[in-house]
């Protein structure tokens, strides 16, 4: 079991303000992301929910239990971090182990218990090695090893993957996710490449300067963003957001169209009612093969940003209309949220 | 790829080392030479440097006038004891100041830094009193007490600057595996730290061995150690040139040896840096 709760969660660092009243719900065996800009206060909801540092108002329940003032070890939480943070003078072996001999488990089992994380992991051939005798994937097991030993109610994932490059990255992201969906043990991941977050969550929690701003799942964010900053966040390449007399003609005060959702046609186009079409000019064109991003400088809203799939022949100076797809507009109020 | 220093210049550094270490050396080695002369010869006006009549009856003379054993052993109980006893407190202070600063922790650094800026002769009657009334004159808990803290500052400096460098995750990462501070101590930050402790461990013995102000002011004969056995020799009857250097030499015999077997770990501790 794992269900982990934030009520009205609070931090500050002397006088500054870093998490402003986070409400939450993990449910047991999800696998929740955390995403959002720099410093919008990530890590620091990961430590506070990990013990690491201490909360400045509200309470964490793990499985109904109060653990607001519980020793970190004492949550029956595991960490991996951003840097692995391996003990350097220990073999994989005495790494992987190490939480196991602080609970004073006995030899036989902790033998047991490492012989079958290294299998999981691939990790039988170097148990003897020390950390620094090994690449960057290999540590990053060992410190995914050293975590799910000892088989406790929660993961903790700090961006375990932005030091790997993007291969490996791309592998252990599916490795990580199916682990998690084989242990079936709750995992709070925080990254913030949104590719990630679309891909590995169950649920998203996309945050802003210490707020959060939206919960639910990839295609939920994707499809009905709640506010602006969560439509411009969700969604590559990024969603093209508005104001002016053609929000207002929709009844909004920003709107939001993605790329994918606009149509591209070369020349002046016939117009249904009850349509939008905005011509433009074509100021860039990038030629993938299998998709066209064209970048269209529309008078009176700006540059949008096109994606066609396939190839489309166009080229920079070209007069396009650009169609959009009327059922895929989001329509933002002057609060920035979400119109119904 | 390495690039090849030039020969010129390394001429000119391994001169300019070899300068500084024999002037540096020069003296002990002039004491060295002494302790083997007659007392005529150490007192003469024109000293001759190699051509002498070579004698070893200083260190008969002194081995069989005082008790060297006695004074040595004072010194190893010293300056051993009050390191031990300034490491199992330096060693959580810098942890707390390294790890988990706050705003004043800077401030305390130096203020600790500071007491070694006052001349200890300052503070030499106060103590003298405190030490009269609680029966701590002349024993060699006392001077353990005064030496350890003096060294205090330095040790807790040291062991700073050496936990600093280590990343802060790793400890983090132990913690969460369900380790106790003691435990995290023991099995993560001492191992990682093994040099700078060492090298903090050996100067602190050094300071101690050599310390001579405290030991004279606050022993007489049953705690005294090998700094209060040298300056017994420069005193009453007048000066004895080559029985002090004798029994100089036989002082800082020890010391030397341990500090040549050391000096790799030493150098390696007191330049800092490199955990990882
Ligand atoms: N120990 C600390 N003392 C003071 N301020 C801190 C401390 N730790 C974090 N902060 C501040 O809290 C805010 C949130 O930091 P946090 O590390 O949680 O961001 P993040 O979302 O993880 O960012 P990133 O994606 O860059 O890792 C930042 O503004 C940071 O400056
Ligand atoms: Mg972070």
């Amino acid at each position: 079991m794992g269900r982990i709760t934030l009520e009205g969660v609070t931090k500050s660092f002397d006088d500054t303000k870093v998490i402003h009243g986070a409400d939450l719900e993990i449910e047991d065996g999800k696998f929740v992301v955390f995403v959002g800009p720099s410093g919008c206060g990530k890590t620091t909801l990961l430590r506070l929910i990990a013990g690491l540092e201490d909360v400045s108002g509200g309470r964490i329940l793990i499985d109904g239990k109060d653990v607001t003032r519980l020793a970190p070890a004492k949550r029956g939480l595991s960490m991996v971090f951003q840097s692995y943070a391996l003990y350097p003078h220990m073999s994989v072996r005495r790494n992987i182990a190490f939480g196991l001999k602080m609970a004073r488990m006995p030899k036989s089992e902790i033998e047991r218990r490492v012989a079958h994380a290294a299998g999981i992991l691939n990790l039988t051939d170097y148990l003897d090695r020390r950390p620094g005798q090994l690449s960057g994937g290999q540590r990053q097991r060992v410190a995914i090893g050293r975590a799910i030993v000892r088989e406790p109610k929660g993961f903790l994932f700090d961006e375990p993957l932005s030091n790997l490059d993007a291969a490996l990255r791309v592998q252990m992201r599916l490795e990580v996710t199916r682990l998690q969906k084989q242990l079936k043990t709750t995992a709070v991941y925080v990254t913030h490449d949104q590719v990630e977050a679309m891909t590995m969550a169950d649920e998203i929690v996309v945050l802003q300067a210490g707020r959060i701003e939206q919960v639910g799942t990839p295609l939920e964010l994707y499809e009905r963003p709640a506010n602006v900053f969560v439509a411009g966040f969700i969604g590559s390449p990024r969603m093209n957001l508005f104001e002016g007399p053609v929000a207002k003609r929709n009844g909004a005060t920003t709107l939001g169209v993605r790329p994918e959702h606009l149509r591209v046609q070369p020349g002046d186009a016939v117009v249904a009612d009850g349509c939008e079409a905005w011509g433009g000019t074509v100021i860039q064109a990038e030629h993938l093969g299998s998709d066209t991003f064209v970048y269209v400088d529309v008078p009176g809203i700006g540059t949008l940003d096109a994606r066609c799939t396939g190839e489309l022949r166009v080229q920079v100076g070209d007069t396009v209309t650009l169609l959009p797809d009327m059922h895929q507009l989001h329509r933002f109020d002057a609060q920035q949220l979400a119109m119904a | 790829m390495a690039r090849r220093t030039p020969v010129p210049r390394i001429v000119l550094t391994s001169v300019v080392a070899w300068t500084v270490g024999l002037v540096i050396f020069f003296p002990i080695l002039w004491m060295l030479l002494t302790s083997f002369k007659t007392e005529l010869a150490a007192f003469s006006a024109s000293p001759s440097f190699l051509f002498f009549h070579w004698t070893t009856e200083n260190y008969v003379a002194v081995w069989t006038r005082s008790n060297y054993l006695e004074y040595a052993w004072n010194s190893v109980v010293i300056s051993l004891g009050s390191t031990l006893v300034a490491l199992a407190i330096a060693v959580p202070a810098a942890w707390s100041m390294a790890f988990s600063p706050t705003r004043r922790t800077r401030g305390i650094l130096m203020w600790m830094l500071s007491t070694k800026m006052l001349p200890p002769v300052g503070v030499l009657v106060p103590i003298y009193l405190l030490y009269r009334d609680a029966g701590l004159l002349d024993t060699q808990l006392g001077l353990v007490i005064v030496l350890c803290l003096s060294n205090l500052p330095i040790m807790v400096w040291l062991l700073f600057n050496y936990f600093k460098d280590i990343p802060r995750d790793i400890l983090e990462a132990a913690r969460m595996d369900g380790a106790t501070i003691g435990k995290e101590i023991v099995y993560i930050l001492a191992p990682m730290a093994v040099p700078g402790i060492a090298s903090a461990l050996l100067l602190n013995v050094i300071l101690a061995w050599n310390e001579a102000f405290w030991s004279l002011n606050l022993t007489s004969s049953h705690a005294a150690p090998l700094t209060a056995f040298i300056a017994s020799y420069a005193s009453p009857e007048g000066l004895f040139w080559a029985k002090l250097s004798a029994a100089s030499t036989m002082a800082i015999a020890p010391i030397l040896v341990l500090g040549w077997f050391c000096q790799k770990q030493l150098v390696r501790g007191l330049t800092f840096g490199a955990v990882k």
